[in-house]
C-alpha cells in the first residue's frame, strides 16, 4: 500500500502565493480612518477629538458619582430621622480614619485591628474554597463525562444546593468539635456546588466537532483532556469559581458571627455588642469592597483565559 | 488500480422517536488509489452520512466497509477528515493545530525537528507560512479551511475525506481554494472523497462524480466519469465541450430525474 505523501524538501512555494482574495490588504489607504490620519492637522478635528474624550469621560464618571451621592444623601436622611442613633456619613468617615490608622494592632485575641480580621476571614475563605475547588472541579469533569454518574449525583445536588449555609454549621461543629474548621467546612459545602455544576456543564458543551477531531486523530485520553477538554471547559470553570468565591465571601460573615474568634464577621458582631454602629457600617463597606475585588480579579482572570469562538 | 476503499451493500438506519429512519440502502462503491471522487445530491440525501461511514465516525447498520482490505471499525488517522466548519481548536495556533495531528501520527518514529518540519511543509503546501503563529480567530474563513486541509494532508492519510469543505465560503474564496486543491491533489496524488452540492465544483475537481438519489433510503443513482485531462484550468474548461456535457449530465440527474419539491 502507499499512503499519500507530501512532497517534502524542496517544495516550491505555492504558485499562487499572491495575496488571495480572502486576505485583507495590509496597506489599504482607501479606508476612511486612513484618510483621517493623512488629513492636515487642522485645529477643528483635534478639538472635536478632545471634546469627544471629555464627553465620554463625563459619561463614564458622572453616573456612578451621582449614584454614590444618592446613597450618602439617603444615609444622611436616615441619620436625621433616626435622631442620631444611626451614625451619619461624616461621623463614620472620621471613625474610619481612626480604624484604618492602625489596622494591625493586637490587644489580645478578641481585640485586633481590622486588617487582622480581614486577613483571617480571607484565610478561612481561601482554605474552604481551595478544598472545594480541589474536590468540585474534578467532580464536575467526571459528572460531565459520564452520564450515569451525573444522573446519580444531580438529584443530590439539587437537594443540597438550596440549603442555607448556616444550616451546615452545626454539622461542622459536631464533626470537628472546634469553631474554626466548622466555619471552613461551611465555606466548603456552600462554594462547591457552582464549581461542580459549571464544570460539568462546560464538559457537556464541548462542541462535537472538537471531539470528532479527537476521534479522527485517535488522540489518547490524556491528549484529549489537555488539548481539548480542559481548554474548552476553562471558561465555564472560571465562571463556577467566580460564583463560588462570591458565595464563600457571603457565607464567611454569617459563619463568623456564630463561631467567633477573629474575622470580619466576628468583628461586626463584636462591635454590635459594643454598640459601635460606626464600625458596623465601616465593616459593611469593607466586606463589599473586598467582595468586589475578589470578583473583579476573577473576571480579569477569566478574560485572560477565554478564547473567541471561530 | 488498487482499491483503497470498498463499500459493499451498505445501509444505514437511524433510530428516532418516530421509529427507524433509513438514511442509506444498498450502497456499493469502490474508490481507487489516487482517485478524486465527489458525492453529490440534494440536501438530506445522505451524502454526509456516507462520508461519515467511510471516516468511521459512524458505523453502518448493514453491509461491509473496507479500507485497504481491513474492516472500518472506527475513525483513524489513515482516513483524514476536513470538516465543513474547519474544526480548528481555537486555543491552538495554526502551527499547533497541525502539529497535534503530526505528532499523533509520526510522534513514535520521528524526533521533534522532523515533526516541526512536517508541520511547516504542510503550511507551505497551502500557502500559509505567514500564518504559523496566528490563532484561528485571527485569520479569514478561507485561511481556516486551508489550515484544516493542511492538518489532514500532514497526516499522510491513505484517503482524504472532505465534507463540503468550501460550503461556508464566499464564491471568490471558494474558487480560489478549489484551484489550490487541484494543485495540491496533482502534487500529492491524494485519494480524495469530497461531499459537495456544487455541480461545477464536482466536475472541476473529480475523476468520478457519484450522484445520490433523494432520501430517505437514498442510494447511488448514477456514477459519471469525468474524462478531463489534468492539470485542469478553470478558465479553459469554461468553454470545454466535455466539461459542459458532464455538467449537463449532473444537472439532468439532479433537476429532472431527482427533482425535489422545495422544502
Amino acid at each position: 500500500m502507499s499512503a499519500i505523501s507530501l512532497p517534502l524538501a524542496g517544495l516550491s512555494p505555492a504558485p499562487d502565493s499572491k495575496p488571495s482574495v480572502d486576505e485583507p490588504m495590509p496597506n489599504d489607504t482607501s479606508s476612511p480612518s486612513a484618510l483621517l490620519k493623512v488629513a492636515p492637522a487642522a485645529t477643528r478635528p483635534v478639538r472635536s477629538d478632545f471634546d469627544l474624550a471629555v464627553k465620554s469621560f463625563i459619561r463614564q464618571v458622572v453616573p456612578p458619582v451621582l449614584g454614590f451621592a444618592l446613597l450618602i444623601g439617603i444615609w444622611h436622611l436616615v441619620t436625621l430621622s433616626s435622631g442620631g442613633s444611626v451614625p451619619g456619613p461624616l461621623q463614620t468617615w472620621k471613625e474610619a480614619l481612626v480604624v484604618f490608622a492602625d489596622p494591625f494592632y493586637q490587644n489580645g485575641p478578641n481585640d485586633q485591628g481590622i486588617g487582622w480580621n480581614i486577613l483571617s476571614s480571607l484565610k478561612r475563605v481561601a482554605i474552604g474554597f481551595g478544598i472545594a475547588a480541589a474536590v468540585g472541579i474534578p467532580a464536575g469533569f467526571l459528572l460531565g463525562r459520564f452520564k450515569t454518574l451525573s444522573d446519580m449525583i444531580n438529584p443530590l445536588i439539587s437537594l443540597l444546593r438550596p440549603v442555607s449555609p448556616l444550616a451546615w454549621l452545626p454539622i461542622g461543629l459536631l464533626v470537628f468539635k472546634r469553631a474554626d474548621p466548622a466555619a471552613t467546612w461551611t465555606i466548603f459545602i456552600c462554594s462547591i456546588w457552582p464549581m461542580i455544576l459549571n464544570t460539568a456543564q462546560g464538559v457537556q458543551r464541548v462542541p462535537q466537532d472538537y471531539m470528532n477531531v479527537a476521534r479522527v486523530l485517535s488522540l489518547s485520553e490524556w491528549k484529549i483532556f489537555t488539548k481539548i477538554l480542559f481548554p474548552a471547559v476553562l471558561p465555564y470553570m472560571l465562571t463556577g469559581i467566580r460564583l463560588s468565591i462570591g458565595t464563600a465571601w457571603l457565607v464567611i460573615v454569617a459563619a463568623e458571627m456564630l463561631t467567633g474568634g477573629v474575622g470580619i464577621g466576628f468583628w461586626v458582631w463584636d462591635e454590635w455588642n459594643n454598640l459601635k454602629v460606626e464600625h458596623i457600617i465601616i465593616a459593611i463597606f469593607v466586606i463589599g469592597i473586598v467582595g468586589l475585588l475578589l470578583e473583579q480579579s476573577l473576571v480579569l482572570l477569566a478574560k485572560r483565559f477565554s478564547y473567541e469562538q471561530n | 488500480m488498487k482499491k483503497i476503499v470498498q463499500i459493499e451493500n451498505v445501509g444505514q438506519t437511524f433510530e428516532t422517536k418516530k421509529g427507524n429512519f433509513i438514511a442509506l440502502r444498498d450502497v456499493d462503491l469502490d474508490i481507487r488509489e489516487g482517485e478524486f471522487v465527489t458525492l453529490i445530491g440534494h440536501s438530506g440525501c445522505g451524502k454526509s452520512t456516507l462520508l461519515n461511514l467511510i471516516s468511521g465516525l459512524t458505523l453502518p447498520t448493514s453491509g461491509v466497509m473496507l479500507c485497504d482490505n481491513r474492516e472500518i471499525a472506527g475513525p483513524g488517522p489513515e482516513r483524514a477528515v476536513v470538516f465543513q466548519n474547519h474544526s480548528l481548536l481555537p486555543w491552538l495556533t495554526c502551527f499547533d493545530n497541525i502539529y497535534l495531528a503530526v505528532e499523533r501520527v509520526f510522534g513514535d518514529k520521528e524526533g521533534k525537528p522532523k515533526l516541526r518540519q512536517r508541520t511547516l511543509d504542510a503550511l507551505a503546501l497551502v500557502g500559509l507560512m505567514h500564518a504559523e503563529t496566528k490563532f484561528p480567530n485571527e485569520i479569514s474563513g478561507g485561511m481556516k479551511q486551508r489550515v484544516g486541509i493542511a492538518r489532514a494532508l500532514a497526516m499522510e492519510p491513505k484517503i482524504l475525506l472532505m465534507d463540503e469543505p468550501f460550503g461556508a465560503l464566499d464564491a471568490l474564496t471558494r474558487a480560489n481554494l478549489q484551484d489550490e486543491l487541484l494543485r495540491i491533489v496533482d502534487a500529492t496524488g491524494a485519494t480524495t472523497v469530497m461531499v459537495t452540492h456544487d455541480v461545477d465544483e464536482a466536475v472541476l475537481l473529480s475523476d468520478r462524480v457519484v450522484m445520490l438519489t433523494n432520501g430517505p433510503a437514498a442510494t447511488i443513482g448514477e456514477i459519471l466519469e469525468v474524462p478531463l485531462a489534468r492539470p485542469r484550468d478553470r478558465v479553459a474548461l469554461a468553454s470545454d465541450p466535455v466539461f459542459a456535457s458532464c455538467r449537463g449530465a449532473i444537472l439532468e440527474f439532479l433537476y429532472q430525474k431527482q427533482l425535489r419539491v422545495a422544502a
